[in-house]
């Protein structure tokens, strides 16, 4: 697993390859076209390439109106711009109207590094995951966004999908197909249950090989569907290992920690740590270095999943409520 | 395609949509009156005298396209759509009940000739354009008309979307916009001033005029005009007058967003002569 590719980049070449494969697909962006990638489609693609400036509002609306016109748009600037700026856009015209429209949002998480934290999205997750219609990605690799967004390409409807900006490790290889509703079990264990999401999949692959070496056994889940989430699969993982950690890179609220946590309250109560960001805004520094700050590493899953198996072996089956300010000091 | 009625057929419509648009809201108790009456003749000369439109077929692929950007001026869009026989006149007066067709603003996921949700002021233009280059990649002839509200040109995305018609040269858009001079909270004049209107879509690189919006002459000659412009959009304001129609309606901030009582309607009725 040496090879590195970012989702962005991979974006950006299956976005041009799309666009020779079908007439339809056209591809917006705001004046970020050289971050998001869409440059590779408006080489090859001139006249399908529109770009509206900085100007994120009438970028949604722009493709809106061109999905109306029966074109396939991409719409691509970064997840903080997109999601932010423009919400009530994607809300009103997007997805109340249903429309064949894909947001491709890079520059997700704090892994954007050293722009700070007026770049760093870590709420656009829970901004698309609220919205009727919308379908919520993130993909975990290169091979994952590449089937991805061949996959939206095909689907008639409203997709959000976050790339990052950093390269990340090769987890799928190009057999790979993605079902929407469906994530995939890439490690089978019986002790907890590590459930990642984008750059933090393969954290929970890291921290599952560490905890295999404690002789704690654990499940690997990627949800990188967060919406529609294939919740029968994280219901039964719960099930089966009475523990969940969920990783990602984004605030511990309103995203994948959210969604979990809905799906175990409602199916089976389970012990659960969430790994995100809390309550915090980001800062600039190294992706790497950020992330540690951040305590979203493989150890920080692994110091959570230990704590959890702990607490099961102390308090038997039933799950416990924990004491306040466990993981990071706050609690939210 | 319908012969084009004259322009005396036209402001018979205009007088019927008018009394449509009145018992609409008496029967639903609420609604957005006196920008349905400013916009009536603008959305009747555009849709009976401008537009490629399929009487009774809202789907025809080769139609003109529409957007009501000032989506709360839904009563007199439907009223207009059920005049072209997109649906049945009786369903004008379930408007804003529960599992009616006619939504409080436009939903294009129940009613029939609606191309798309609006309400969320300042959208419909970036939407029109979108519209508009499609029209274009396609090589298709069609042309894309979208209505304004003067409140709502008060939104910064109008001014991003006012940018990106010029920049690419949409010479198959048109924009009207119903300068009513109200809005909810006062003249516009006063809550926010937005003249020099027409010298600031000029400035913009838009095509400008300006025109009488309730004379369907002035109106269709407007269009007409927009047809020969190349390389530019089209900008159309149109001088209205809120509540147009009833005189106790004119000019009153009062009917932006209140349906009409029982002495009033009669009062309309009256004015507006019978249906």
């Amino acid at each position: 697993m040496s090879a590195k590719e970012s989702t962005r980049v991979e974006y950006g070449k299956t976005l041009a390859q799309l666009g020779a494969e079908n007439p339809r697909i056209v591809a917006l962006d705001a004046d970020l076209s050289g971050s998001t990638q869409t440059h590779l489609f408006a080489k090859a693609f001139k006249e399908r390439f529109f770009n509206l400036g900085v100007a994120e509002q009438d970028l949604m609306g722009t493709a809106a109106g061109l999905a109306l016109g029966g074109m396939i748009p991409f719409a691509s600037t970064f997840a903080m711009f997109a999601t932010g700026r423009a919400w009530e856009q994607i809300r009103q015209t997007i997805a109340y109207g249903n429309l064949n429209v894909k947001i491709v949002a890079s520059h997700g998480g704090v892994t954007v590094g050293e722009d700070g934290g007026s770049h760093q999205a870590l709420e656009d997750l829970a901004l698309m995951r609220i919205l009727p219609n919308m379908t919520v990605l993130v993909p975990a690799d290169g091979p994952e966004t590449r089937a991805m967004v061949r996959w939206a390409a095909s689907y008639p409807g409203p997709v959000y999908l976050r790339t990052g900006r950093m390269a990340v490790p090769v987890i799928y290889d190009d057999s790979y197909r993605f079902q929407p509703g469906k994530s995939s079990l890439l490690r089978e264990g019986d002790d907890v249950t590590l459930m990642g999401i984008g750059v933090m999949v393969h954290a929970c692959l890291e921290a599952a090989t560490s905890l295999a070496r404690e002789g704690i056994s654990a499940r690997v889940l990627n949800l990188s569907c967060l919406k529609p989430l294939d919740w029968e699969l994280v219901a039964d993982s719960a099930r089966r290992t009475g523990a969940v950690v969920t990783a990602e890179e984004h605030m511990a609220t309103g995203g994948l920690g959210s969604a979990v946590s809905e799906v175990l309250s409602e199916h089976c109560p389970a012990r659960l740590a969430r790994i995100g960001v809390r309550d915090t805004f980001g800062t600039s520094g190294k992706p790497e270095h950020l992330l540690k700050h951040y305590g979203l590493t493989a150890a920080d899953i692994t110091a959570a999943a230990r704590r959890l198996c702990r607490q099961k072996a102390e308090n038997g089956g039933a799950p416990v409520v924990e004491p306040a300010a466990a993981a990071q000091g706050k609690t939210r | 395609m319908n012969a084009i009625p004259d322009e005396a057929q036209l402001q018979e419509v205009a007088r019927q949509v008018r009394l449509d648009i009145v018992e609409m809201l008496y029967r639903a108790g609420s609604g957005h009156l006196g920008g349905s009456l400013s916009a009536a003749d603008i959305l009747v000369a555009l849709f009976f005298g401008e537009m490629r439109l399929e009487a009774g077929d809202p789907c025809w692929p080769d139609r003109d396209r529409f957007i009501l950007s000032k989506g709360h001026g839904a009563p007199a869009y439907y009223a207009v759509l059920s005049r072209l026989g997109y649906f049945p006149r009786e369903e004008l007066f379930t408007l804003r009940q529960f599992g009616s067709i006619l939504q409080g603003h436009p939903d294009a996921g129940c009613t029939p000739g609606v191309e798309i949700s609006t309400g969320s002021l300042g959208q419909g233009l970036s939407i029109a354009n979108g519209l508009a280059l499609a029209a274009r990649l396609n090589g298709h002839g069609r042309r894309v008309y979208v209505l304004l509200g003067d409140g709502e040109v008060q939104e910064g995305q109008i001014w991003e979307a006012a940018m990106t018609a010029a920049h690419y040269g949409l010479d198959n858009l048109v924009a009207v916009l119903d300068r009513n001079r109200l809005q909810i909270d006062g003249r516009t004049a006063e809550v926010m001033s937005i003249e020099p209107l027409a010298d600031k879509w000029r400035a913009f690189g838009w095509h400008t005029l300006e025109v009488d919006g309730h004379s369907i002459p002035e109106l269709l000659k407007a269009f007409k005009t927009c047809r020969a412009v190349k390389d530019r959009p089209s900008m159309i304001i149109a001088h209205t007058v809120k509540g147009k129609g009833v005189s106790i309606f004119e000019d009153q901030k009062k009917y932006h967003g209140v349906a009409p009582n029982e002495e009033e309607y009669r009062q309309a009725l009256k004015e507006l002569g019978t249906a």
